[in-house]
């Protein structure tokens, strides 16, 4: 009976992520050439791969990038949280909506926002470096485009992952802060000490989300290439990467064993995260 | 202590001066590039580029001229964007919520042959990047003839994982079997149980799985931008982006393209923005469910 309920998603389940896996893996075993015509090269493509400058480099930006933007993205949330949790007013209300307004923006308009704001043809920038007289830093410089993307990715997904720590902290029995009060807690300790561990499986399950996403990057560097197309090559991410070599230059082969690669590079980075908050993963 | 002065004392109004001063700078950070994108939509080609203050209204401020341009540039490709993106995003979020509070239901509520293993699956494609399915289904799709239909873009945002869990987990604590055993004894069946009776009591995550689903359909960038070549079936995403990159790359020639690109991204969130504002305090509920339990 239970069958019937579930069928139907089970269905588009396997139509729509067990049957493109496995083709993907099954692509991916293939070469095809100029001379001679599909032939079957088993890991050639994954060897391939991991040898390839364009697909490492851009692996080793997203790992990179992880390491900066998501904790910087988490602790931004977990600030936020913490203070609209403590302090009561009709401003942080009004603050609690707009912070997470950048959320209800899609990823891409995000980008073409703040590709605007970057622009030193009409952006602001200029504008507002030019009270303190001096020039602004050019984010969409092969410097500075790592930073100009953090903040870009900053300020999309915070206010989110904040809405979600706030929702844990607001479900939090009030009676354990007065319990606090009376053992002598301050208002700092009753934070690090009682909010922030009962709200761990919230905070596991973001990081899981921002992991999966950033690993996973292409919104952003995509739009953004238009408007740094010295700085940002179409291998930047080996999502780009993937993407140029199955639609630009239709090398679906490739292209596939670039995206099962990456696959596994989520898996294995969620897993391994997973696998040290073991204790912790209450959520799943 | 009784009962009442401890919720009082979680109520007390604390009105930290420091902290409402560091969150006030905050929300301008979150604020500018909307502030941004609002003022400089006023403003014509001349007025982008002619170097007046970049965060205050031109001189005339014409947002009916620049509407009506943006909404008839192209034979009005931009509506048709709109429409499109409205169209993907009820059909994939109506299609995906269907079949997540069925699944969710279905492993919450009932044991059968295969159940937990099937969980642990959708569990497992929780963490498969949806990026990773764009390229094999994008072939498989082209073999069928679905690519640069609007079936490309509608039936892969059918497939929401997340969905399934936050309705296991919800159903699975709102939906007393008592109720259902209750149901069952009066003679209802098993749908009609499901319909009347669970489904009522599943409403609030209903709203959740429904406003992110639809939300999701709508962001939807990479999908599209593979699956479709018809530029008047893109969504509004594909749409811009396209735009943004024409502009881009003929600098001077398409001024007049960039003052479409600020008023069509400001137009393109309003929808969104209404849609998470009028239903706030449905997915602030649903959104603990995933996080706490």
């Amino acid at each position: 009976m239970g069958w019937l309920f579930v069928g139907p998603f089970g269905i588009v389940f396997l139509a729509l992520l067990i049957a493109p896996l496995g083709y993907a893996l099954y692509l991916s075993l293939f070469q095809k050439k100029l001379i001679g015509g599909t032939s079957f090269v088993f890991l050639d493509n994954y060897v391939k791969a991991f040898t390839d400058p364009s697909f490492l480099s851009g692996s080793w930006f997203v790992i990179r990038f992880s390491l900066v933007s998501i904790p910087l993205q988490i602790i931004v949330a977990l600030a936020m949280a913490l203070i609209l949790d403590a302090v009561t007013s009709l401003f942080t209300r009004f603050s609690r909506l707009m912070i997470f307004l950048p959320y209800a923006i899609p990823t891409v308009i995000g980008a073409v926002m703040w590709g605007f704001l970057y622009s030193k043809s009409f952006g602001p920038l200029t504008d507002v470096f030019g009270w303190f007289g001096t020039t602004p830093p050019d984010f969409l410089s092969t410097n500075l485009i790592f930073y100009g993307l953090v903040n870009v990715v900053t300020w999309q997904w915070a206010g989110y992952y904040m809405i979600i720590l706030y929702a844990a902290l607001q479900g939090i029995d009030p009676a354990l802060y007065e319990a606090a009060r009376m053992d002598g807690a301050g208002k700092w300790q009753i934070a690090l000490r009682i909010k922030i561990p009962l709200i761990t499986p919230a905070l596991v399950l973001i990081l899981v989300f921002s992991l999966i996403g950033t690993l996973q990057f292409f919104n952003e560097p995509q739009i953004l290439r238009s408007l740094a197309a010295g700085t940002i090559g179409p291998d930047f991410t080996p999502n780009m990467y993937a993407y140029q070599q199955a639609f630009a230059l239709a090398n679906f082969n490739y292209g596939s064993a670039i995206s099962f690669a990456l696959g596994g590079i989520v898996f294995v980075g969620v897993y391994v995260f997973l696998f040290f908050t073991r204790k912790r993963r209450s959520f799943l | 202590m009784s009962d009442r002065s401890l919720a009082g004392a979680r109520r007390r109004p604390s009105r930290h001066l420091p902290l409402q001063v560091l969150l006030g700078f905050l929300v301008v950070y979150f604020l500018v590039p909307f502030w941004w994108v609002i003022v400089n939509s006023s403003k014509d080609a001349p007025g982008l580029f002619g170097g007046g203050n970049t965060l205050w209204f031109a001189d005339h401020v014409d947002y009916l001229g620049n509407l009506r341009q943006l909404f008839t540039y192209d034979n009005g490709i931009y509506g048709r964007w709109i429409l499109n993106s409205t169209l993907y995003a009820i059909a994939g979020g109506a299609g995906a919520t269907i079949l997540s509070v069925m699944a969710g239901y279905g492993f919450a509520k009932y044991r059968f042959a295969a159940r937990r293993f099937s969980f642990a699956l959708v569990l497992g494609a929780l963490m498969v990047p949806a990026t990773a399915l764009v390229i094999p289904t994008f072939m498989m799709f082209s073999q069928l003839g679905l690519t640069n239909t609007i079936w490309a873009v509608i039936l892969p945002s059918l497939l929401n994982p997340f969905g399934v869990y936050l309705m296991h987990v919800y159903a699975r604590d709102a939906v007393p079997d008592e109720i259902l055993d209750a149901a069952r004894a009066d003679g209802a069946g098993e749908i009609r149980t499901f319909v009347q009776v669970a489904f009522p009591l599943m409403r609030p995550a209903v709203v959740t799985v429904l406003l992110l689903s639809a939300v999701a359909s709508w962001n939807n960038y990479f999908l599209p931008l593979a699956m479709l070549s018809d530029n008047r079936l893109f969504p509004v995403t594909v749409g811009l982006g396209m735009w943004q990159g024409i502009a881009s790359a003929n600098n001077a020639g398409s001024t007049s393209l960039w003052s479409l690109i600020i008023l069509g991204a400001l137009v393109s969130v309003i929808p969104l923005v209404i849609a998470f504002f009028t239903l706030q305090r449905h997915w602030r509920g649903g959104l603990s469910v995933g996080g706490l339990r």
